[in-house]
């Protein structure tokens, strides 16, 4: 009877097992109401995980032979990158340049191909080509291919300006182009001389035009006191032109020349600084004739 | 004067925190009740859904909220309403509010909770006073409030409820808002409701260990009737009977004040009991009985009706008995009769007949016995009804059964509370003596 009592007990526990309490203990009703609170659940779901990457990272950085290491490997992995055959630059190109420019191009780059166009500074090879004199203006580009390309736009001498121990080319601007050996190789430009004549070549190039008629007997233009211009001819021939409405002094000399051949005679020097007040000073064959003429007689 | 004293600052101080919580726009209702804790979680938003329009009355609050969390588990450790096993108590209490809690997906702090135990004892008080200008100020009425002589309502009881429920301006009675009038003599009447406190202070001390604050107490009688009974009911004068599972409480409203309650120490659980002894069957399997098939008015068919009794015993003759559905209303009328005659008899100690309006609204999760609506006429008269709660926003639909009036009545006294003792500025030279004996204490204690 026992046995079956204790069977019967047995089997009635294992039947109905021992209900849990449904009510939430202290601890999980605590936890429970705080992870309802709003601030909780967005640091859980945002500063959380924020937190553990920063810290792992910074864990992490904060060994020195780990933090070099990684430099390394990445300064590795770049370099890799960088040399691949698709970024290689292995040829330069000049074009519009004439050989000599093209050479000091060359010579101003100074490039050891083959290199990568990482390492290839565009803005600064275009600054160096353009300090040349002789460039106007550059264009650098790496073509496909691996070409670095320079287009050069070079600046047109138009006078040559002897200066103390050198003649040297300028274009219209009065920006130094080259320096010239012999002024004969250049006969087709105009000279210019003097302090300052690099400044006012624009005006110098527009009295070149205005004393178109005298072409073949004009030597130069001479800046004076860095303010005005003479023009000058063969037979030590002088024209001195005013600081202002210097090409309209110019031109009336021209008109004189023409109507009663002004330039044609034994002048020395034609004053017109004062175009109101023109001056005529004879050369010094004709003063002597005029003594001889019987000056003095009248 | 010992009411102004120490029960002043802490109700005041609840009503503040029921301000707090309704600012910060969530609060818990919790309905301790003998069989069953049920938890609400309001949302107050400050959003009026009902617009007024044609045909819609003043609303009394119960437009302010929503009810975003609702949980309901069996309550343990509570007999007659009142806490009898602390621990078991904050169990069950957790258990709701957690619950309620994950439906609302949010944290509630403010708990605002109803009580049906603690044996109830209501006081009709009066007080009158000369007022001091023309018309009557706020001053005034809680001088006159503060001129009701407290009777001694012994030493370990704490007044629960303090409510004007009725101003006199010299001849005219029956003002329900007497400022601003012109008059010379205040009277007032003042209706007191003090409970057991250890009661009280089970209950505070279960919520404070589940981490949460009082934002106010109420009776479950009282609010059960705010809940149940239709406006004009409460206006004409009407009798709320809340049959509870431990205990029927019951409250008298008329012109919208509550000026009776009280409760009878039976309820569904004793009907349990009886069917648990009668049948000599477990307490569960008693209970599932009286849901399934309880009553209390036999009819021939039940008599052909047998119910399987069950059981796991483990002895089979025991397990496989029968009962006819007759036997079964036998066992439990003459508990419910005896409920009902208690309360008839509580009623007439009342003086419930010289009302104007003798409407008896039953509701409570015991007044859902089918053939209580034509028991209950027989004893306490023709004008019986089964009252279910007023609907709110958002109470799920398995909320909404005459069980949740309390907890329905609480959130729209949550809402919407009525005008207490210590919701009147106390007269400053009713104050001053306390403060001059604090005084006086401090300064024997620093020098």
């Amino acid at each position: 009877m026992r046995q079956m009592i204790q069977f019967r007990s047995k089997r009635a526990k294992a039947a109905r097992p021992e209900r849990r309490d449904p009510a939430p203990s202290r601890l999980s009703y605590k936890l429970n109401r705080m992870m309802l609170r709003p601030w909780v659940r967005r640091f859980l779901r945002h500063g959380l995980p924020v937190l553990i990457v920063v810290s792992g990272v910074v864990f992490w950085a904060s060994d020195q032979g780990r933090r070099d290491d990684a430099m390394d490997r990445l300064a590795e992995v770049r370099r890799q990158i960088e040399e691949r055959p698709e970024f290689m630059v292995r040829l330069m190109s000049v074009e519009d340049a004439t050989p000599s420019v093209a050479s000091d191009i060359r010579e101003v780059l100074s490039i050891d191909f083959p290199v990568s166009s990482f390492d290839l500074d565009l803005s600064g090879l275009q600054e160096a080509v353009e300090t040349l004199d002789a460039v106007a203006e550059a264009s650098v580009r790496i073509r496909s291919g691996g070409v670095l390309e320079i287009e050069v736009e070079e600046r047109v001498p138009s006078v040559i300006w002897r200066d103390e121990d050198a003649l040297v080319l300028l274009d219209m601007t009065g920006h130094p182009v080259a320096t010239l050996e012999a002024r004969t190789t250049r006969s087709d430009l105009p000279l210019i001389a003097g302090v300052g004549a690099d400044i006012a070549v624009a005006e110098a190039l527009e009295l070149f035009e205005a004393a178109e008629p005298i072409r073949d007997r004009l030597r130069g233009f001479l800046r004076v006191s860095e303010r005005r211009w003479d023009v000058v001819l063969d037979r030590d021939q002088r024209i001195m032109l005013p600081e202002g409405a210097a090409i309209t002094a110019l031109e009336k000399v021209m008109a004189l020349d023409r109507a009663q051949n002004l330039l044609e005679r034994d002048l020395s020097v034609v004053d017109f600084r004062n175009p109101g007040r023109p001056v005529l000073r004879l050369g010094q064959g004709a003063v002597d004739l005029l003594f001889d003429t019987g000056f003095q007689s009248e | 004067m010992r009411m102004l004293n120490d029960l002043y600052q802490s109700q005041r101080s609840m009503r503040a925190m029921r301000q707090a919580a309704i600012q910060r726009g969530v609060v818990a209702i919790l309905d301790v009740g003998t069989s069953k804790i049920a938890c609400l979680i309001l949302k107050f938003d400050g959003r009026e859904r009902v617009t007024s329009g044609e045909g819609i009355g003043a609303m009394a609050g119960q437009t302010k909220f929503r009810v975003i969390g609702a949980a309901t588990t069996r309550s343990r450790g509570i007999e007659l309403g009142e806490t009898c096993a602390v621990q078991e108590t904050e169990r069950a209490i957790r258990t709701a509010v957690q619950a309620a809690q994950k439906m609302a997906n949010c944290r509630v702090d403010h708990v605002i909770a109803c009580l049906s135990g603690g044996q109830p004892r209501s006081y009709g008080l009066a007080g009158q006073v000369n007022i001091a200008g023309d018309v009557v100020t706020e001053t005034d009425i809680a001088h006159a409030l503060a001129a009701c002589d407290v009777p001694d309502y012994g030493a370990d009881r704490e007044i629960l409820h303090a409510q004007p429920v009725n101003f006199a301006l010299d001849h005219r009675s029956g003002l329900i808002d007497p400022r601003d009038q012109i008059g010379q003599r205040l009277a007032c009447d003042l209706h007191m409701l003090t409970v057991d406190t250890p009661v009280i202070e089970n209950l505070i001390y279960c919520l404070r260990r589940c981490d949460l604050e009082l934002a106010g107490l109420a009776l479950s009688s009282y609010v059960s009737g705010i809940a149940a009974l239709v406006e004009d009911e409460q206006e004409l004068g009407a009798a709320c009977v809340d049959m509870g599972g431990g205990t029927a409480g019951l409250s008298i409203f008329m012109k919208r004040h509550m000026i009776y309650a009280d409760t009878v120490r039976l309820g569904g659980v004793h009907v349990t009991q009886d069917i648990s002894k009668g049948l000599q069957i477990g307490v569960a399997a008693a209970e599932r009985l009286k849901t399934f098939h309880g009553g209390v008015v036999a009819t021939g068919m039940d008599d052909r009706e047998m119910i399987e009794i069950g059981g796991e015993t483990g002895d089979w003759e025991h397990d496989r008995r029968t009962v006819s559905r007759a036997e079964l209303i036998g066992i439990m009328r003459p508990r419910v009769e005896e409920i009902l005659e208690e309360v008839r008899e509580r009623l007439d100690a009342a003086g419930f007949e010289h009302l104007p309006s003798q409407q008896i609204v039953l509701t409570g999760g015991a007044s859902q016995i089918p053939g209580l609506d034509t028991l209950a006429p027989k004893i306490l008269g023709q004008q019986v009804r089964i009252g279910r709660p007023l609907r709110v926003h958002g109470l799920p639909q398995a909320a909404t059964g005459t069980s949740f009036a309390s907890a329905v009545g609480l959130s729209l006294f949550a809402a919407h509370p009525q005008d207490e003792f210590w919701d009147f500025e106390m007269p400053a030279d009713l104050g001053a003596p306390r403060s001059l004996r604090r005084a006086m204490k401090w300064f024997k204690s620093n020098w």
